[in-house]
């Protein structure tokens, strides 16, 4: 537990004492955020999205709504209400359509939706007999900002980075560099070693997470609806989720360059398919099929569920499990590949 | 006569990195409490062959037996090292890396012993990356000792370091032999070895070339001088007791008794102004039995 205590400390003291890398780690996700918070103060892109429920009428068909043919519109489809008339009071779609039940829906609070309803209403009051004219409904809810909508995102991407390169990269240079083969020649084991780094590198993602979020919110006051323990939580499955991958990876590379090459491969398409930085609402099937397979969606997924919607323990109890999953296949893989050399 | 175990013992030591045979089949005893030098030039397996018995790489076969018996798990908290070169975790001064590795050990030395010995006062508290040389040499040499090892590792320490480092190296190194501790030490330079060194062995494409007390292999080599005669000094058809070579404009006689040779010159007619009388040392020797320089 003394050997573990002082690889501990000593990593700590490097990461925190490396001023160029800490300020690095804190200053550009907070610049994200500001950027993102001034660039869209409102609900995000300028496409309209429709959210539709039910069989869509035959093209051309006396039902037909015309302008749902029109460029720059987004038809998502959804299989119930519940979800898009969510989402509609939060604005991030601006109208539901029922098809099944002839039923149009609108915020009241949303200018898109105004604007679509206008476009909606002469075909609808036009229509020969027999064709379905949809009834209006409304719903409520102050618009929910990008921003909002955007920090689990950021503060998702910084746990990748700083887990992978915190853990993964960091231990390659160690190898690389003989630090690791000056450690071999002592009685700490590897298990104590990378235990040591896994808490370690912990503290400081954690760390620099609640920095970050903490920091913003001042200025910028969040949406919260749900419990701050359990955001914690699942922030805290998230970092060693990443931290294990980091660990697969850096249990053989001998060559940062290779290091490098592979955290790209798996950073990149994490980041662009798993909903950071736009909804996969929409998206091509199989998009939505891949981003599954990164730990990262189902951080991001749970973390939007509590901070916009309220979500509790029952409904982000699937994401948890699967990154609780992913976690202990991850460090098994470590385990088992790790090498000093 | 008894004769100690020694305290370490190395059988039919094998290494092969693909086809380098790095390590090919070494052999050697250490005695406790002596210096071991060991010697050979670039690419001989020497770093090879300390890391293997300090079991940082596995040999592929052969045996390496401490105080008698297979190494084991505690091998580790007995040695110390000081390796060829190696990195250290950044952003640590001097004393929190000390006391970083002694907190690795079951039973780690005083820290004060440790900076006295190795005269680390004036850099304690400054950043490791910051130090000389000399000044980071001492402090590896630090780092092997925080557990107090009976028996210590160092691979080249004094390879880069300036003359009056390198002796003060030197000195340090004795000073740790003479609290009794063993040392395993691989160099380049001769005078190192036949300063520090009790035995040596000479290693050149993974295999022990020559081995023994520096003093007796210059004896078995070179006799006890080697005297040098202008080639134009010696007259025709002379004949001498001892092994004569022709180099560089000089008859080289390689003699047991300088005084015999010389007399044996002197009844020859030899004129012996031009003539030198010199001893030869290890970097000879090497020369000889490696047929190339050091570098
Ligand atoms: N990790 C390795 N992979 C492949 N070959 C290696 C490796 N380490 C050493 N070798 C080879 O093994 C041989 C012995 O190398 P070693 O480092 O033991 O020599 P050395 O005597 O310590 O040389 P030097 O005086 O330059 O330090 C060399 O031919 C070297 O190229
Ligand atoms: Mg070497």
């Amino acid at each position: 537990m003394q050997k573990f205590w002082a690889v501990f400390v000593a990593r700590n003291l490097e990461f925190f004492r490396d001023r160029s890398t800490l300020i690095f780690n804190l200053v550009f996700p907070i610049i994200l955020i500001f950027g993102f918070a001034f660039a869209f103060p409102g609900g995000g892109g300028t496409t309209f999205k429709i959210g539709t429920v039910g069989e869509a009428p035959a093209a051309g068909s006396a039902s037909d709504v015309a302008f749902l043919h029109y460029k720059n519109l987004q038809l998502v489809p959804y299989a119930s209400l519940e979800q898009p008339l969510d989402r509609l009071a939060h604005h991030q779609i601006d109208m539901v359509i029922d098809y099944s039940k002839g039923e149009y829906y609108v915020n009241d609070a949303s200018a898109n939706g105004y604007v679509l309803e206008k476009m909606l209403l002469p075909a609808n009051s036009g229509k020969a007999a027999g064709a379905v004219v949809f009834a209006k409904k409304t719903v409520t809810g102050a618009p929910i900002r990008y921003v909002d909508w955007f920090i689990p995102g950021v503060i998702g991407i910084n746990i990748l980075f700083g887990s992978l390169s915190g853990v993964g990269f960091v231990i390659v240079r160690y190898r690389r560099n003989g630090v690791l083969k000056r450690f071999k020649a002592t009685p700490l084991s590897a298990f104590q070693f990378v235990s040591a780094q896994v808490l370690s590198r912990f503290f400081i993602v954690a760390f620099i997470s609640a920095v970050i979020f903490t920091g913003t919110d001042l200025v910028l006051h969040f949406r919260m609806a749900g419990s701050w323990g359990l955001l914690a939580l699942v922030n805290a499955l998230a970092i060693l989720c990443m931290i294990s991958i980091g660990l697969v990876f850096a249990s053989r590379i001998k060559s940062e360059e290779v290091a490098g090459g592979i955290m790209n491969l798996i950073t990149w398409p994490m980041m662009i398919l798993s909903g950071v930085f736009f909804s996969l609402e929409g998206t091509p099937r199989a998009m939505q099929v891949a981003s599954r397979a990164f730990p990262i969606t189902y951080y991001i997924e749970a973390s939007r569920a509590i901070m916009l919607d309220g979500a509790g323990f029952a409904q982000v109890a699937g994401d948890l499990g699967v990154l609780a999953a992913m976690t202990l296949v991850f460090l098994a893989a470590a385990a088992a590949l790790f090498k000093w050399e | 006569m008894i004769k100690a175990t020694p305290i370490l013992e190395v059988r039919d030591l094998r290494k092969s990195y693909g086809k380098v045979k790095a390590v090919d089949g070494i052999s050697f005893a250490v005695r406790e409490g002596s210096c071991f030098g060991i010697l050979g030039p670039n690419g001989a397996g020497k770093t090879t062959a300390i890391e293997v018995i300090e079991t940082i790489h596995d040999p592929d076969s052969g045996t390496i037996l401490y105080r008698g018996e297979a190494v084991a798990r505690s091998f580790k908290e007995n040695i110390g090292i000081q390796f060829q070169d190696t990195s250290l975790q950044e952003f640590l001064t001097v004393r929190e890396t000390l006391e970083l590795f002694s907190k690795l050990y079951p039973r780690p030395r005083p820290m004060d012993e440790i900076i006295a010995d190795c005269s680390l006062e004036e850099f304690i508290d400054r950043d490791n990356r910051k130090l000389s040389g000399g000044q980071r040499q001492r402090m590896l040499l630090g780092i092997a000792l925080v557990n107090n090892p009976d028996l210590l590792f160092l691979d080249e320490p004094t390879t880069g370091l300036d003359p009056h480092a390198r002796r003060n190296f030197w000195r340090l190194v004795q000073g740790i032999k003479a609290q009794g501790k063993t040392v395993i030490l691989t160099t380049h330079y001769m005078d190192e070895a036949e300063y520090l060194c009790d035995d040596i062995i000479v290693m050149d494409h993974g295999h022990i070339i020559e081995s023994g007390r520096p003093r007796e292999l210059l004896l078995k080599h070179f006799g006890e001088a080697v005297i040098r005669v202008p080639e134009a000094a010696v007259p025709a058809g002379a004949a001498f007791s001892c092994p004569a070579e022709s180099e560089e404009g000089f008859v080289s006689l390689t003699c047991a008794d300088t005084d015999a040779t010389l007399r044996e010159l002197v009844a020859a007619g030899v004129d012996l102004r031009g003539v030198l009388v010199e001893r030869r040392n290890l970097d000879d020797l090497f020369l000889k039995l490696t047929g190339s320089g050091l570098d």
